[in-house]
């Protein structure tokens, strides 16, 4: 299921040193044309439609169309991806429509705690820094 | 007109790219659960020392769960570890590293309850909803191991905590390690890689004190069942290129049980989970008869074939493939997963809200982790209330973190019940000197996922600092200049430049192969000899023999492979990660004279599990000085009885 941009939404980020596509794709495919200012998914057979790209994009403008290996034309998902939840809208080939909402985070973005000031203690032992914090006993066969 | 014999892409390369030089204490390659775990923890424990991580693409969406996950396949909870290692020595027909999955079951679940503190929603039983893990909240279990989440944005959430602890200056995105460097004072000892940015022309050589590398493991090695637009659908990330077994073999690592496969049966063509389907929703297949065939006698009689492992309790995946297979090939498919009979079951007393939840439930399984599968659904009419779902068998995938093993031979850790044959110091460190390795990098231990990967890159962390600290006189060193580096890196590209005058096309041209010419050529090799989806996984020594040849062939090809721009620079490594990892992997098999998985590969030459011969590791080393690669068999020692 490649990604595709579409002509008329995508406006290139407004000519930033990157687009939000080419940013996010963890396979380098989305590439922006810099003189039409428009980006593009440059190799559809690499696409493992993991989503990225239509989930980032600040304009809306990519979507997915089934490989055409194996998915007839007709139905479409779209994901709508807010800080704490993402909702699909799935349409069929036959036209039915289907919703659903899910959760996707329980904290903030950014709000992660990496523990900035923890030091563990006994480098020798085999314990984690939070294992050693709790006073974890590893157990033995 | 101009005509189209210029580089593909946007970002062409050029000849002399910039050099950037850099020196570290502590390297992580790969930006995965694994690296991310390392990431997290190195700093504990090395406060004040310089610590880089270097990604292929960009962290908050990299590695294999990128796209998200419906589930945590491995929570212990109040399980005992002495049965996760029983649950996976059986699964690996028997061939196993138990103290290396003993350790990982007792530190996974800590990783689990950080992934819920920052943020990743984790199903709970009734009454439980506020209670998170640590506090002894029961999860949702679809099995002994698994547990269920909401994971559109568990990658998002990993990645965060990583780049945070380790300071966002300290990661480095879209620089494509290539190769990892031995020290030029110190033997067998590690001191840097190299490798290139995806964005501009650079080549940075980093040298380090000790390394985390995991960059994953290897997919479209073989062909796949769709080869248009179809082969990105890949069940495994289609960016897993085989670089972390190649990088770390490349330097002498010594890898094992190399000969592992996984082929996992998925639904046809859109690769959507089925574990949630068997589990959760308890879910039939059926063959093209409509019989539930698993039970059958003709099925039992194929289980009695690969004694002692057909009449375990749980029929181990590869042979539970087995029996599709064998429907499949006596004709008696399509194999169906029976969606409508299982929801109707589950649904029988619910109500319409319910009802609504469960359907939402089916499509969120996709929905996370496989959106092409709701595809699919979406474009062939398919509501599994209504309508069953083809299985399938899927093509080769190689992997240690899943329900494979394949991957490199590391150390225990320090404890007494390891025994001294699998501990040399320092845990997760492959026999290199300073290189570790987590995730799918470490061998004859699956089943860890991506909660057992981020705990493993958490546990090199400590062993790292540890090395560092007990040898305060490294001083790595390299053999090569940063020239004479950057020339090896950039090679495909000096070999585009040269010669795509030449012809007035860029693909076509005598002088050089590009890595997509090449890409098709290992993928018809591999599954035509090596034991490919298109003959039923079958191989023999005879065939074995063709594959081997034409590998090597292939990787003096490699040789002349050529890149206009960064992108194909990238696919031009990734090639050549792909062949060797190729050539490991059928070499092994070619070795063990027996066929371990059924299901798996088959060896037509010898066709049975030979517990008498090979249960034991098989583990090999590339020689320098000849290229290639040695095997040999190594003892496997039961720690925990039956």
């Amino acid at each position: 299921m490649p990604s595709f941009v579409i002509t008329e939404k995508c406006d290139g980020c407004k000519g930033g040193d990157k687009t939000a596509c080419m940013y996010i794709c963890p396979n380098d495919l989305m590439v922006l044309d810099a003189n039409e200012m428009k980006a593009y998914n440059q190799e559809p057979d690499a696409c493992w439609e993991c989503y990225s790209c239509v989930k980032i994009c600040p304009q809306g403008a990519i979507e997915v169309r089934g490989y055409s290996d194996f998915v007839p034309l007709g139905g479409s998902v779209v994901p709508m991806r807010s800080s704490d939840s993402i909702m699909w809208t799935i349409k069929f080939r036959n036209g039915t429509l289907k919703r659903f909402k899910f959760p996707i985070r329980t904290t903030a973005e950014g709000a992660a705690n990496e523990y900035l000031d923890a030091k563990g203690k006994d480098l020798d032992s085999e314990l984690l820094f939070t294992e050693e914090a709790d006073g974890v006993t590893l157990r033995t066969p | 007109m101009a005509l189209p014999n210029k580089p593909l892409g946007e970002l062409p390369a050029v000849a002399n790219p910039e050099i950037v030089e850099m020196e570290v204490d502590y390297l992580i390659v790969g930006g995965g659960m694994a690296a991310c775990g390392t990431a997290f923890e190195i700093k504990k424990w090395a406060p004040d020392a310089k610590s880089l991580m270097v990604d292929k693409a960009s962290l908050e969406r990299s590695g294999a769960v990128a796209q998200g996950l419906s589930a945590i396949n491995t929570y212990l909870g109040d399980n005992d570890p002495a049965d996760y290692v029983r649950m996976v020595r059986n699964d690996l027909m028997g061939v196993v590293r138990e103290d290396l999955i003993y350790d990982l079951g007792n530190h996974v679940d800590d990783s689990i309850e950080l992934f819920e503190e920052w943020g990743l929603p984790i199903w709970k039983q009734k009454g439980d909803e506020k209670k998170a893990l640590k506090d002894g909240g029961k999860p949702v279990r679809t099995g002994k191991w698994q547990i269920m989440i909401n994971g559109e944005s568990y990658k998002c959430i990993v990645a965060e905590a990583a780049k945070k602890a380790i300071g966002e200056d300290n990661v480095l995105e879209r620089v494509f390690i290539v190769k990892l460097l031995l020290d030029a004072n110190k033997e067998n000892t590690i001191a840097g890689a190299v490798g290139f940015s995806t964005r501009e022309n650079k080549v940075y050589v980093i040298k380090c004190k000790a390394m985390m590398c995991a960059c994953g493991g290897a997919v479209n090695v073989y062909r796949p069942r769709s080869t248009g637009e179809g082969k990105g659908r890949a069940w495994y990330p289609i960016w897993n290129a085989g670089s972390t077994y190649t990088m770390c073999a490349e330097v002498g690592a010594e890898m094992t049980m190399m000969e592992n496969r996984f082929t996992p049966s998925r639904f046809k063509d859109g690769y959507g989970p089925v574990g949630a389907w068997f589990l959760l929703f308890k879910a039939k297949v059926t063959n093209g008869l409509g019989e539930s065939y698993v039970g059958t006698d003709r099925a039992k009689a194929e289980l009695a074939k690969y004694e002692p492992y057909g009449s375990s309790a749980v029929t181990p995946t590869c042979l539970r493939n087995h029996l599709m297979l064998f429907e499949m090939k006596e004709g008696r498919g399509p194999v169906m997963m029976d969606t409508p009979g299982a929801l109707a079951a589950l649904s029988k007393d619910m109500d319409k809200k319910q009802m609504k939840h469960l359907e939402a439930e089916a499509w969120e399984d996709f929905l996370d982790m496989s959106v092409g599968q709701a595809g699919l659904w979406a474009g062939t009419n398919t509501e599994p209330e209504k309508k069953p779902s083809e299985i399938m068998p899927t093509e080769p995938y190689l992997l240690g973190s899943h329900s494979g093993c394949c991957g490199i031979w590391v150390s225990g850790p320090e404890l007494d019940w390891v025994p001294d044959a699998y501990k040399w110091g320092y845990n997760r460190m492959t026999t290199v000197n300073g290189l570790w390795t987590s995730g799918d990098g470490v061998g004859a231990s699956g089943h860890k996922f991506s909660s057992g990967s981020h705990a493993e890159g958490r546990m090199c962390a400590k062993a790292m600092a540890r090395y560092v600290r007990d040898h305060a006189d490294l001083a790595p060193a390299l053999k090569q200049s940063a020239q004479e580096l950057a020339d090896i890196v950039y090679k495909p590209v000096k070999t585009y430049l040269e010669h795509a005058g030449y012809t007035t096309t860029t693909n076509v041209n005598p002088n050089y192969i590009k890595p997509d010419g090449l890409s098709m050529r290992l993928m018809k090799l591999t599954d035509e000899y090596g034991a490919g989806q298109t003959v039923y996984y079958m191989t023999s020594g005879p065939l074995l023999k063709i594959c081997l040849d034409g590998l090597k062939v292939m990787r003096e090809d490699a040789e002349k492979m050529a890149a206009g721009d960064l992108h194909e620079l990238m696919r031009a490594w990734e090639m050549y990660h792909r062949i060797r990892t190729a050539e490991m992997h059928v070499g092994h098999i070619n070795f063990r004279t027996e066929s371990r998985y059924p299901g798996f590969y088959y060896r037509s030459d010898h066709p049975t599990v030979d517990e008498e011969n090979w249960k034991c590791f098989v583990n090999s080393t590339l020689n320098p000085e000849t290229n290639e690669l040695e095997f040999k068999k190594v003892e496997l020692i039961n720690i925990i009885p039956e």
